[in-house]
């Protein structure tokens, strides 16, 4: 959990939004400290997790989750944390015996048996709804462009959203929190008809982006926090901030443009 | 802890007992205990200082071809060569040539003390982070070489190659070897049908994850006491050779094959003391929209740009160099921030012995690329950086313009006409501004010349 990205939020982890669908955008930088804040922010508030991570190793997130202070395995070990490794189960999936009939593998519209993600769907369904003792639900996807790259049209895509959307922020009352790259001139129309889709749709559009100016040692990139107001009541406008970043081993340090420690 | 490469030698530094998970001494391998990582070498020393100390184990080095591959070749047999000279396994797969011909061309390794110590003061001497931390009192021993150079070859990390000769047979058979090559192999089997993938790749897939489980490189077996690392190399992937039309065709038939296959085999090295060197032939895939996704399902991604055949080849700025290194991607694994070196104008060449990755003076390549409008030129830093930050240099653009303009103005003040006691005649004079050389008044090339 970085301290100073939830001043800036405006979030605590002692009270938890609840139906928000927040929108971690990247441009030429890496945007996965994102993530990791919100993975141990969500599970200091004591929300339950269900994080689908396409592109990583469970041991990579275990490993930056320590140095913000979460114990991944612990909180997986007593059900606050259903983590999918997409890798695995691809290759279980790939390169495994047949299936049981009542567990379906998650991802597998990459044998392509089934076009849409149905399954994924099913598998976010199933483990947010047995809630427990904790509170509300929460769904973290890690990098949804992984999905296209993957094979799925990006109408599935955006229908996967859209069911989580109904099911877990409308029905469960909690919150998703989803991973997308972008480019400004990129070539990818199908990434980008999906990252501009899910921008109309969101309640909250964190967007890292890269300098204009190429590498800086200590100013890492840029950060513009979105606030979608006009969402929810139409005479509003959007309340844009930005802010420039720089990461450290445990920390994320943020402050206005130009006012970097460097060049104080 | 001594270092799992032993190179060094013993410090006073007392390991505490059950501080953490003790890694595993893997010959040829270096611990990067910041990251919980192990890194290998990928042949070039200059290349490791670039990706962060090294390759590490369980990710993908993604090499995108210069326009006639030679260069990146040399990159994947150093890779491959390293991995000999550490005993590690090897796992090569090629549609191109057969890779008991790839093995034949093996660059020798320098194992003379002496001679790897000069290059690796010549390697040490370039890199531009020790300015820094110049020695005031030990001034002498400012240029020793960073890398300790020990007598046994398998516990150092990173070694010279010498790319005149080859690596000799005997040396080559003294570690295990698989090979894949596409036009021996079987068809494919009946169950990879619903694999929804090229079936070359799918192939491929299939050969990586039988040696890896049948060699126990995924630690399934428990038996086995003495580990050791798989580096794989795949030669020119996604070219036409491996039945894909990526390269050939602005809309391929079948788009995802690759970026299917690249998340395929990141889940198996994941899991396996494996690293990969992928070479692909970024420069002929005209869907560009497929290379970024390309980009983003690897970890380290490092672009080849050969000066062969295209103008910068007569340009004097880099007549010691034969082309230009990009650094697309940097992998940010197990930790927030990621170790990228500061330089990132890098450009490589080919010597008669050696092959390097050197910093170019960035001002030169700045004036060329044409980025800062040329008024703002004095803003310029010696390294990238944004705008705001630190302390302003003077470039050498406008240390060699100031001195240009003070010769010039000297010459005005010594060869400048007589003044005439006229109205006329002063206008003139300080209206026109001209050069006297060889007796005749010449115009100076570029300035404004109002002529009364």
């Amino acid at each position: 959990m970085l301290a100073e990205l939830n001043e800036l939020l405006g979030a605590a982890p002692e009270r938890p939004d609840a139906g928000k669908f927040t929108l971690l955008r990247d441009t030429q930088t890496d945007g996965s400290f994102l993530v990791h804040h919100f993975l141990s922010f969500y599970l200091r508030a004591g929300c339950k997790v269900c994080f689908v991570a396409l592109l990583q190793s469970f041991s990579h997130y275990n490993i930056v989750a320590q140095k913000l202070g979460v114990n991944l395995a612990a909180a997986k070990e007593q059900g606050q944390l259903v983590f999918l490794e997409g890798l695995q189960s691809c290759l279980d999936l790939l390169f495994g015996e047949e299936e049981q009939p009542g567990q379906p593998n998650p991802l597998q519209f990459l044998s392509g048996s089934s076009p849409d993600l149905r399954a994924l769907f099913d598998f976010v369904r199933v483990s947010l709804s047995a809630a427990g003792s904790w509170k509300g639900p929460v769904l973290l996807v890690d990098d949804l462009s992984v999905l296209l790259s993957l094979g799925a049209a990006p109408v599935a895509v955006l229908d996967f959203i859209h069911y989580c959307r109904v099911c877990v922020c409308c029905q469960l009352k909690g919150n998703i929190v989803v991973l997308v790259h972008s480019n400004e001139d990129s070539e990818d129309e199908e990434n980008e008809l999906v990252v501009n889709s899910l921008c109309h749709h969101s309640d909250l559009i964190l967007w890292a982006e890269g300098l204009a100016t190429g590498f800086c040692k200590d100013v890492h990139g840029q950060i513009k926090i979105i606030k979608r107001l006009s969402l929810r009541r139409a005479a509003e406008q959007d309340v844009v901030q930005i802010y420039q970043y720089k990461i450290q081993d445990r920390n994320v340090s943020f402050f206005a443009r130009g006012l970097s420690a460097a060049v104080l | 802890m001594a270092a799992a490469g032993g190179a060094r030698g013993r410090t006073s530094f007392q390991r505490r007992p059950g501080a953490g998970p003790r890694p595993p001494a893997l010959p040829g391998t270096r611990p990067a205990l910041r990251r919980g990582q192990l890194l290998l070498s990928s042949g070039l020393p200059s290349l490791d200082c670039v990706l962060g100390g090294g390759v590490a184990v369980g990710t993908l080095l993604l090499i995108e071809e210069d326009k006639y591959g030679l260069y990146s070749n040399l990159l994947f047999k150093y890779f491959l060569a390293e991995g000999i000279v550490c005993g590690h396994e090897l796992f090569v797969a090629s549609a191109k040539e057969h890779p008991d011909n790839i093995l034949k061309e093996l660059p020798a390794p320098l194992l003379d003390d002496s001679h790897g110590k000069e290059l690796g003061d010549e390697a040490a001497a370039v890199k531009s982070e020790d300015l820094q931390d110049s020695m005031k009192i030990a001034w002498r021993y400012q240029n020793l070489p960073k890398m300790e150079v020990s007598p046994t070859m398998h516990t150092k990390f990173g070694h010279y190659y010498d790319i005149s000769k080859k690596m000799s047979p005997e040396l080559c058979q003294s570690v295990k070897f698989h090979s894949f090559y596409l036009h021996e192999e079987l068809p494919f089997e009946p169950k990879m049908k619903t694999w929804n993938m090229n079936s070359g790749y799918a192939r491929l897939l299939q050969s990586i994850q039988r040696i890896i489980s049948q060699e126990g490189f995924d630690g399934s077996d428990p038996q086995q006491k003495q580990r050791n690392v798989l580096r794989i190399g795949i030669q020119s992937l996604g070219s036409i050779l491996w039945g894909d039309d990526v390269c050939c065709s602005d809309t391929p038939e079948d788009p995802q094959s690759l970026t299917k296959f690249l998340y395929v085999l990141r889940g198996l090295l994941r899991k396996s003391l494996s690293a990969c060197i992928i070479t692909i032939p970024a420069h002929l895939i005209q869907n560009k929209a497929i290379m970024e996704r390309v980009t983003n399902l690897s970890d380290m991604v490092v672009g080849l740009e050969s000066f062969i055949g295209s103008e910068r080849e007569t340009n004097p700025l880099y007549k010691d160099y034969h082309g230009l290194v990009h650094v697309h991607q940097i992998p940010q694994l197990n930790s927030l921030i990621c170790d990228v070196s500061d330089t990132k104008d890098l450009a490589f060449r080919l010597k008669r012995k050696q092959f390097t990755i050197e910093w170019v003076q960035d001002n030169y390549l700045r004036q060329e690329r044409n980025i800062y409008p040329p008024g703002f030129s004095y803003l310029l830093k010696q390294k990238d950086s944004a705008w705001g930050e630190g302390s302003l240099q003077h470039s050498t653009f406008l240390m060699s313009f100031l001195a240009k303009a003070a010769a010039f103005a000297s010459r005005l003040v010594r060869h400048s006409e007589p003044r005439e006691q006229t109205g006329s005649g002063r206008i003139r004079q300080t209206a026109e501004l001209r050069m006297w050389r060889h007796g005749h008044r010449q115009e100076a090339p570029g300035l404004l010349v109002i002529s009364a």
